[in-house]
């Protein structure tokens, strides 16, 4: 089934703030096989300017993935999740995330398309503290295999 | 920490084969929250037509950073990254897994002390990621 087009410029309201921990950074680091010391060692990070321990950069994808998960599973929005692939991501930075940030995310659908076959959708999350202070922009598009309309 | 004034477009920084096995996959997973089946689940990646259990693009993405993280020296200099996954990295389930070949060169020097680095990443031959550029602040 074809995504609704009528969600092309939709905002999401605000999720709930995504607490960011020392040692979920230390955990991410190690997953992905970075061994700087700023993801570690407050210390180090504060040598490099930063106020606590800082987070790799492709850490963002785990606080902006709850936010663009609202439209990954609105059943509104119909994307079948199931033959759903990450064709693009992007990050923009403010500054890095930082431990003790309390991060949330507003949701953008940019755009909806179909190109061969596939549903493709552009998703947008604008992530910053609870005070409003920018952090990161992400977007992203993600292809749903073969399920739009035949033309 | 490399400087603005010292570096030159055209020059490679780095260049690394990356292993990626099953369990980085597991373990990636894990820290991510990522847990589609189709990075975990040889049965179930086969069922929707994949040759074999993929990496997830976003740890592809990831270790192709690190190179970048490690020249730059200090990961909050990365001003903007971004990929398109051009191709899945199937990794098989034995002990050597799948091997990411990344390098990353200067493509320009950009105002306010700014530089754009082109990553390339390669397996099997095949570009996985494409169009994979970071913007990095220099001294």
């Amino acid at each position: 089934m074809p995504l609704d087009s009528s969600f092309i410029g939709r905002e999401y309201p605000p999720t709930a703030p995504y607490e960011v921990g020392r040692e979920k950074i230390r955990e991410f680091a190690d997953a992905i096989g970075d061994e700087h010391p700023a993801y570690r060692d407050a210390e180090a990070a504060r040598g490099l300017g930063h106020p606590d321990v800082i987070a790799p950069p492709t850490f963002a994808i785990v606080v902006a993935m709850p936010v663009v998960n609202q439209a990954a599973f609105d059943p509104e929005l119909g994307l079948d999740y199931t033959k759903v692939v990450h064709g693009e991501q992007k990050f923009s930075y403010s500054r890095p995330i930082t431990a003790g940030d309390r991060l949330v995310g507003v949701l953008h659908i940019d755009n909806i398309r179909s190109a061969a076959g596939n549903d493709i959708l552009s998703v947008r999350a604008e992530v910053g503290t609870e005070a409003g202070e920018h952090v990161f922009t992400s977007t992203g598009m993600l292809v749903a295999r073969g399920t739009a309309e035949e033309k | 920490m490399p400087r603005y004034a010292d570096v030159e477009a055209g020059t490679e920084i780095a260049a690394r084969d990356l292993p990626i096995r099953r369990a980085d996959l597991v373990r990636y997973a894990g820290a991510s929250g990522d847990f589609n089946v189709i990075h975990w689940n040889e049965r179930v990646a086969r069922e929707v037509g994949l040759p074999n259990v993929i990496a997830h693009g976003m740890l592809t993405m990831a270790k192709a950073a690190n190179l970048l993280v490690e020249w730059a020296g200090d990961p909050g200099r990365v001003e903007e990254y971004g990929v398109r996954f051009a191709k899945p990295v199937v990794v098989p389930d034995d002990d050597e897994g799948a091997t990411v070949t990344v390098t990353a060169k200067i493509a320009k020097k950009l105002e306010d002390n700014r530089v754009r680095v082109d990553i390339e990443a390669r397996s099997d031959g095949e570009k996985v990621l494409s169009l994979a550029r970071a913007v990095v602040r220099l001294d």
